[in-house]
């Protein structure tokens, strides 16, 4: 049980991975760190399998962080999209250096 | 903030000196500076005109530059109409008082203190006055002066010959533009001088020492509009940083191995190293490297020459009555260093005697007159060098002495004889020139106070009997006889050769010198003075004898000339007591113990005295003899006809081709190689090219990656990510 | 302690699920598709969670994530009006789907390694009757007492920030 549920939670972070290093579309690759974290919570899980509930604590932790990142995260592009009139991340290179 | 000054040497009891005149040695250079400051003030903030006296101006015809060192009337160089008024500055008379008056408060101070001093005073008075560079506890250095019966009779002469010599400029630049410049350089000159013979420790001489070679540089070219004046200069600045350099390890030398600077302390301190070892050798060549530096010795006396392109009078004060005797000072005052190393000693000594012989043989076959008295100065100072050299530091002072007299004599009477010639010449547009002795001859009808004035002096240095040379120059023989019968250095071996050999060496070269001496000295009175005039028909009538402002002074160095050897009467003369050996006994206590020790510690008695004397006479009268009868002012012909000369002559007049030898040597080769190696090669292109700009494109190019690597783009981020990610997963798979 | 087919069936089921259901997500260029997709793998996670005896925290992620954060998602994208597929190619061209692909492989060749140690056995499953809640409330309420709290602060921080960032400045 443990090592399959550990095996699926890496490759879903590895999908998530994949997602964010080929979507362009800032909010796709929002979703694909928000799988991300799911994978890291699955693991989390599976693991408190073995070594008890703080685990799940921390899952909950990642969820509470997850939103509010999702909120700052997503006001964030809103205000690029007012700006940008787009969330196209090619077109978005204001810390050019 | 007044520290609190060093203990004296004086067992119980303070001073004798405290409460007396002499606290207020501090003024001495202070007057001076104060005339510095005014005078400074005057040129600084007075009106320059431009107007016929000024060679910068705008002339009504061309005139080629003048010849450097065209003495006063060089501000005449352009030769303007004759009728025009001179402007001078409003302030001219100021300037006239203020810069004789400091030092004849000055002088009058000296005396002041001279008389304060009590017979055997036998520790020298000491005034800390302020921490002047505290570096830390090692090296409290503080500004001090010392009043000692040898600073004493610095102070005397450098101040007593400066305030002649500033009466006699205010006749001599009268007309100068730069008239309030020249006199605030000269205040300051005799400043730093004062600093230099005060100074009770060496950084603070060193102070003086430099100051006064920075005066000598600024007045050299001082008329600085002719570029040779300015080379003079530069060159005389240059070569005396060779000195300093010298000076310079000397003093770190000392301060390493004794833990102090001042002399007192140093004195007590040096006992305690070997006698005659490396060390104390070492350090006192290299304090040899800084005298020949500023004394224009073999083999930096190449700037002394060259120096005469300054005006006249800065001749005689600085270039050959006060400055130039600085190193002799210095021997004289670290005597109790080089009493210690009879090798250095030796070295002084023959320094001296040939410097003193090579630079007569130069002055044989010069024609300008300045250029004579500048070998011959370089010469004389020779002769101190072997006095001090050889442990008479009594006689080599005596000689610094009576010298700065008789050579300020006949500086001066030079500078009459130039400024009559240029006068003459100026008014009838004549550019001849006027320091050329081949355009002189017969000026004694002219010029008549000059020219007995003149007498004396040359009479004085080739040393024949009752004159001030001859005291001075033949105790420095006598001293060299006696020490080459017995003393340390006669026990010495330099270079494997026995002392005593070099000694007698040393007094022949000496005696040839003196020869030498009267022979040039001779030519050089000869051709200025006597025979037929070659002036020039029309300029004849023009020749003046200078003012008294100018004639003054230089009566009253003419008296010291004939008078100065009563202040060391030799004892062969068996006068009562007390009318002898006037300056041993006053220089006693400074010098008396150092000399001491290099005589094995008993009193140098001369043997033959009487016969050496008489043959330094001999000497002397052969060599005006010689040159009566071998030189025909008569067959003489002005410059612009005469022919160039032949064989030795010409190696003469050219000086034995030594500047042109530094020039291949030191100065070629030092250029080019800052040329070609420090400049085209290390600076342009290691330090330019290489750090500098190197750096700078190293860093835009460092900062060009970084920028391209913050390209904005997340998702270029998001691969860098994911790449550390592999690699710090893939480095825990392989582990 | 063994598990019966049947568990071993869904386990297996809602993992495979949750992993298409992913990688459905990644492909798709629709982005309500693609969150959906999302929506889709969060409930079959959630279904793991309550297999493994986290009941409350699966519960929560049905809550939280599939009904909270991801119709905020949803939300953006169609205030945003970006419900369409736009013109421009949001997925990346062919090289850097290769590289992407590589990378990933790697990535998990390298987790799959990493992870193959020797696991202590299983915590006891809870008796029958427990209170789901209990187990994580003893360690949330005492020993991360600190942090729970904490955490709340960061909601308050992000909800204040979102609307500042969010507001339409005049």
């Amino acid at each position: 049980m443990v090592p399959e549920a550990l095996f699926f939670s890496a490759l879903l972070f590895v999908i998530g991975v994949v997602g964010v290093l080929t979507r362009r579309n800032a909010i796709i690759i929002f979703m694909c760190v928000e799988l991300m974290l799911n994978a890291v919570n699955l693991s989390f899980i599976a693991l408190s399998r073995l070594y008890g509930a703080s685990g799940q604590v921390f899952v909950i932790f990642v969820m509470a962080v997850a939103a509010a990142e999702s909120a700052v995260g997503l006001a964030i592009i809103i205000a690029i999209f007012r700006h940008h009139e787009t969330v196209d991340l090619k077109n978005i290179n204001l810390l050019k250096g | 903030m007044l520290q609190a000054p060093p203990p004296l040497a004086v067992p119980g009891g303070a001073h004798p000196l405290t409460g007396s005149v002499a606290e207020l040695v501090w003024l001495l250079p202070v007057l001076p500076l104060i005339g510095f400051v005014i005078n400074g003030l005057i040129s600084l903030f007075t009106s320059y005109h431009p107007g016929p006296a000024d060679p910068s101006a705008p002339h009504d015809h061309d005139a080629p530059p003048s010849p450097p060192g065209h003495g006063a009337s060089a501000s005449h160089a352009a030769h303007g109409h004759d009728d025009h008024q001179p402007r001078r500055s409003a302030w001219h008379v100021v300037v006239s008082i203020v810069g004789p008056l400091v030092l004849l408060l000055a002088f009058a101070l000296g005396v002041a203190i001279f008389v304060a001093i009590p017979a055997h005073m036998q520790s020298p008075f000491i005034r800390t006055y302020f921490a002047w560079m505290p570096v830390g506890t090692d090296l409290p250095l503080h500004w001090a002066f010392q009043v000692d019966q040898l600073s004493v009779m610095m102070v005397l002469f450098v101040t007593g010959v400066s305030a002649l010599i500033h009466l006699y400029s205010v006749g001599y630049m009268r007309d100068d533009p730069g008239y309030a410049r020249y006199f605030a350089f000269l205040n300051l000159f005799v400043a730093f001088m004062l600093v230099l013979v005060l100074g009770a420790n060496f950084p603070v001489m060193f102070v003086g020492w430099e100051g006064v070679g920075l005066v000598s540089y600024l007045l050299i070219g001082f008329w600085f509009n002719d570029k040779a004046n300015s080379d003079a200069g530069k060159k005389a600045f240059i070569v005396n940083r060779i000195g300093d350099f010298g000076f310079l390890i000397a003093m770190f030398m000392i301060w390493a191995n004794l833990g102090t600077l001042d002399f007192t302390s140093v004195a007590a301190g040096a006992a305690s190293l070997p006698v005659g070892g490396v060390l104390l050798t070492t350090i006192c060549l290299f304090l040899l490297l800084g005298c020949t530096g500023k004394s224009a010795q073999i083999p930096l006396y190449v700037w002394l020459p060259d120096a005469m392109a300054g005006p006249t009078p800065v001749s005689a004060l600085i270039h050959a009555a006060t400055m130039v005797t600085a190193g002799v000072y210095l021997v004289a005052r670290t005597s109790f260093l080089f009493s210690l190393a009879p090798l250095a000693c030796l070295t002084v000594a023959v320094v001296g005697a040939v410097t003193a012989f090579f630079a007569a043989t130069i002055g044989l076959a010069q024609w300008d007159i300045k250029k004579v008295l500048a070998y011959s100065t370089v010469s004389q100072i020779g002769y101190m060098f072997i006095g001090v050299g050889v442990g008479a530091y009594v006689a080599g002072l005596f000689h610094v002495l009576t010298h700065s007299f008789f050579k300020a004599l006949l500086f001066l009477g030079s500078g009459s004889v130039i400024f009559a010639m240029h006068a003459a010449y100026h008014h009838t547009h004549n550019e001849d020139d006027a320091q050329d002795m081949r355009n002189m001859g017969g000026l004694r009808r002219y010029l008549p106070v000059t020219f007995t004035m003149m007498w004396i002096a040359t009479l004085a240095i080739m040393g024949i009997p009752i004159f001030a040379g001859f005291f001075s120059k033949d105790e420095i023989l006598g001293a060299v006889i006696a020490r080459a019968g017995d003393s340390t250095m006669a026990d010495a071996h330099w270079l494997g050769i026995p002392g005593s050999v070099i000694l007698y060496a040393v007094y022949v070269l000496a005696l040839a010198g003196a020869f030498l001496t009267a022979v040039y000295m001779t030519r050089l009175m000869l051709y200025t003075f006597h025979g037929p005039n070659r002036t020039g028909e029309r300029e004849r009538e023009h020749l003046r004898e200078a003012p008294l402002m100018m004639t003054g002074p230089v009566v009253v160095l003419g008296l010291l000339s004939v008078l100065g050897g009563v202040i060391n009467l030799p004892a062969f003369l068996r006068l009562p007591a007390g009318w002898t050996g006037g300056l041993d006994r006053w220089l006693d206590p400074v010098v008396g113990q150092a000399a001491l020790r290099l005589t094995h510690g008993v009193a140098a008695e001369t043997p033959h005295e009487l016969a050496l004397v008489g043959l330094a006479v001999l000497v002397a009268v052969a060599g005006i003899a010689t040159a009566v009868v071998r030189l025909k002012p008569a067959a003489l012909v002005p410059k612009r006809q005469s022919a160039p000369a032949e064989g030795v002559e010409r190696v003469l007049e050219h000086k034995y081709y030594v500047d042109e030898f530094y020039d291949r040597t030191v100065v070629t080769p030092v250029v080019d190689v800052s040329r070609n190696v420090l400049w085209k090669w290390i600076d342009a292109g290691l330090i330019d090219g290489f750090f500098v700009n190197g750096s700078a494109w190293f860093l835009r190019g460092l900062a060009g990656i970084g920028s391209w690597l913050q390209s904005g783009q997340v998702s270029a981020y998001a691969w860098a990510i994911v790449f550390g990610l592999l690699a710090v997963l893939g480095a825990f798979t392989l582990r | 302690m063994q598990y019966g087919f049947l568990y071993q069936f869904f386990f297996y089921l809602f993992g495979v699920i949750g992993v298409a259901s992913a990688i459905t997500f990644v492909t798709r260029k629709n982005p309500v598709a693609a969150a959906l997709w999302l929506v889709n793998t969060m409930f079959c996670l959630a279904a793991l969670y309550i297999m493994m005896d986290a009941q409350f925290v699966g519960a929560v992620q049905v809550l939280v994530y599939a009904g909270a954060i991801m119709v905020v998602f949803l939300f953006v994208v169609m205030l945003l009006n970006l419900g369409q597929p736009s013109a421009a190619a949001d997925i990346k061209g062919t090289g850097a789907r290769i590289a992407a692909g590589v990378a990933g492989l790697v990535l998990v060749a390298e987790l799959l390694v990493l992870a193959r140690q020797k696991l202590p056995p299983l915590l006891p499953d809870l008796p029958r009757g427990t209170n789901i809640t209990v187990p994580i409330t003893e360690p949330l309420f005492r020993q991360y007492l600190l942090p729970f709290e904490l955490t709340s602060i960061l909601l308050l921080v992000a909800i204040v920030g979102a609307v500042v960032l969010a507001k339409r400045r005049g």
